[in-house]
């Protein structure tokens, strides 16, 4: 089986300090994938990397395109990767104020993807963006209201069908339940376990909390000062960590 | 006006203006950056108009402007007189005797020829510009073609009022490729961007020419279910009948009394001259006194 995506080597570097160095690692098709850390451990730096929106200095991004099989995506043209990051690929941003557009209704943000694409049909957009939105618990009139009437909870789940609704592979998620109260993270997180089981998803999930990534991530890497430290089954580093840092940041966790 | 130069501009000026329009026709739709210059009436008011004109004219053009289809409002008469005064050119209200026109917001209702050149004064060049504010990003998304998020402000409409609600400076593509802002024209123009004389098109604060060379593919942009549709007032001119031209709503009293008259003076005159007649034509409270011909 090819991995979705291979990471090999992979380096970021602002000036003499270090962001992310050296990660590898294989993502294979319908896996989950957490990476955890303390905050500037660059986790952020290597998901923006991974996506493309920030430069990375060395090493490889690979990823089995649909249609010529695996590539570098660090190699590839701009449009390219433009095309890619709007279909295959979703990025679901921290803030959801990132990744929305404020001044368009919801059923604006979910059709724009496939707009981009090419749809033309307005009755055809429509129907998806209300499926969707259904999807993701968002009630079907709500269609027409700006994210800016909806509380942080149904933004984020917005910002979710917006970034599903082309069917991507590999969706890139950026402390998706970070600013939610616990209730809605529940919520956030089921829904998310289910999208993903349902699609086939694969998911990259930064995050800084353990609970997270254990409900939702298969394997784990945990990372400190811009090096992978541990990386394995997302049960076994949780519950028999074995580097320091890792034994510091599960005991730091109160048990609820 | 002096032998040494011509209408206004330096000849330096002109030069690079002239180099931009070519450009701009060679690459329709595109919009190019030019080193717009400071001409002496306010931003807004047709600078960037008057200095593809000024680059454009020659002693032997006759000119016509139009302000929103009339050819004797403020603009359109400052204008006519500057050029008069700098470039001593003939000047003519009549659309089929121009060999040049500037034109704010209206397209003449009168098909034109390949002899005439139809310059736009435009206030903003960008289509992308209120869908997205960065100039960078907006340059991207047009090397890129990408222009889902025009789609995404018709959709928008679409939701909101049940159809396209955008009635005047309405997206176009050119040939294919490029997305552009036609000025602030009604839609109902937009058809007529398909035409045999060359239109170029000047932005003087924001520094950009485009143009459309003649017989380029135009098309508006619209969603299958909901077509481009060029609308106008639901009426005939009150002074000439015409039932095909874009109207203007005049209200005459107030008592909820109203008229709709051709937005193109020259249009509704040529046509009285020639002794059609509308609702109001003869007890109207305009006439020309030209209907008595009838």
């Amino acid at each position: 089986m090819t991995p979705l995506l291979q990471v090999k080597g992979l380096t970021k570097r602002y000036g003499a300090r270090i962001g992310c160095q050296d990660v590898s690692f294989d993502l294979y098709p319908g896996e989950v994938m957490g990476i955890v850390g303390e905050s500037g451990s660059g986790k952020s730096t290597l998901l923006n990397c991974l996506a493309g929106h920030l430069e990375a200095d060395s090493g490889a991004v690979v990823f089995d395109t649909r249609a010529d099989g695996p590539r570098d995506v660090r190699a590839m043209s701009e449009p390219e990767r433009r095309m890619l990051a709007r279909t295959d690929w979703a990025f679901v941003h921290q803030n959801p104020r990132d990744g929305l557009r404020m001044g368009v209704s919801a059923g604006g943000n979910v059709g724009e993807r496939l707009m981009a694409v090419g749809a033309r049909h307005y009755g055809n957009i429509r129907g998806q963006a209300l499926d969707w939105l259904d999807r993701v618990e968002i009630a079907g009139d709500r269609i027409d209201d700006r994210p800016t009437a909806f509380s942080g909870g149904m933004q984020q789940r917005l910002q979710i069908a917006r970034n599903l609704v082309t069917g991507p592979r590999l969706v890139f998620m950026d402390e998706p339940t970070g600013g939610l109260d616990v209730s809605v993270q529940a919520r956030l997180l089921d829904l998310l376990r289910g999208l993903v089981r349902e699609m086939g998803l694969s998911a990259v999930i930064v995050t800084h909390d353990l609970a997270v990534v254990r409900l939702l991530a298969h394997r784990l890497m945990v990372m400190k000062s811009g090096h992978v430290v541990e990386a394995g089954l997302t049960d076994q580093v949780l519950d028999d960590p074995q580097h320091g840092y890792t034994q510091l940041l599960v005991s730091s966790v109160l048990q609820a | 006006m002096s032998d040494y130069n011509f209408a206004y501009l330096d000849e330096q000026t002109k030069r690079m203006i002239r180099r931009a329009i070519l450009k701009a026709l060679a690459v329709p739709g595109y919009q190019v950056p030019f080193a717009s210059r400071e001409m002496p009436m306010p931003y807004g008011w047709g600078t960037g108009g008057v200095q593809v004109s000024a680059a454009c004219l020659v002693p032997e053009d006759r000119l016509k402007v139009i302000d929103q289809g009339a050819d004797d409002t403020t603009n359109a008469v400052s204008i006519r007189r500057f050029f008069e005064r700098t470039a001593g050119v003939a000047t003519t209200g009549r659309t089929r005797d121009a060999t040049l026109i500037q034109t704010r917001h209206r397209i003449p209702e009168e098909p034109l020829t390949r002899d005439q050149i139809l310059v736009y004064q435009v206030p903003i060049p960008e289509p992308l510009r209120f869908l997205e504010p960065r100039e960078t990003e907006t340059r991207k998304m047009h090397s890129l073609e990408e222009y889902g998020l025009v789609h995404v402000k018709l959709y928008e409409d679409i939701a909101r009022h049940g159809q396209i609600a955008t009635s005047y400076a309405y997206p176009v593509k050119v040939e294919g490729r490029y997305v552009m802002d036609p000025s602030p024209i009604p839609k109902f123009d937009n058809p007529k961007l398909e035409s045999a004389a060359v239109q170029l098109f000047g932005a003087g604060r924001e520094q950009r020419i485009y143009a459309l060379p003649p017989h380029c593919k135009v098309v508006s942009l619209d969603f299958e279910d909901h077509p481009f549709e060029a609308s106008k007032a639901d009426h005939a001119c009150d002074l000439c009948g015409s039932a095909t031209s874009y109207l203007d709503e005049v209200i005459v009293d107030d008592a909820g009394g109203r008229m709709f008259v051709c937005s193109d003076t020259d249009y509704c005159e040529t046509r009285r001259d020639a002794g059609h007649l509308g609702r109001l034509s003869a007890s109207g409270p305009v006439t020309t006194g030209q209907e008595d011909a009838a």
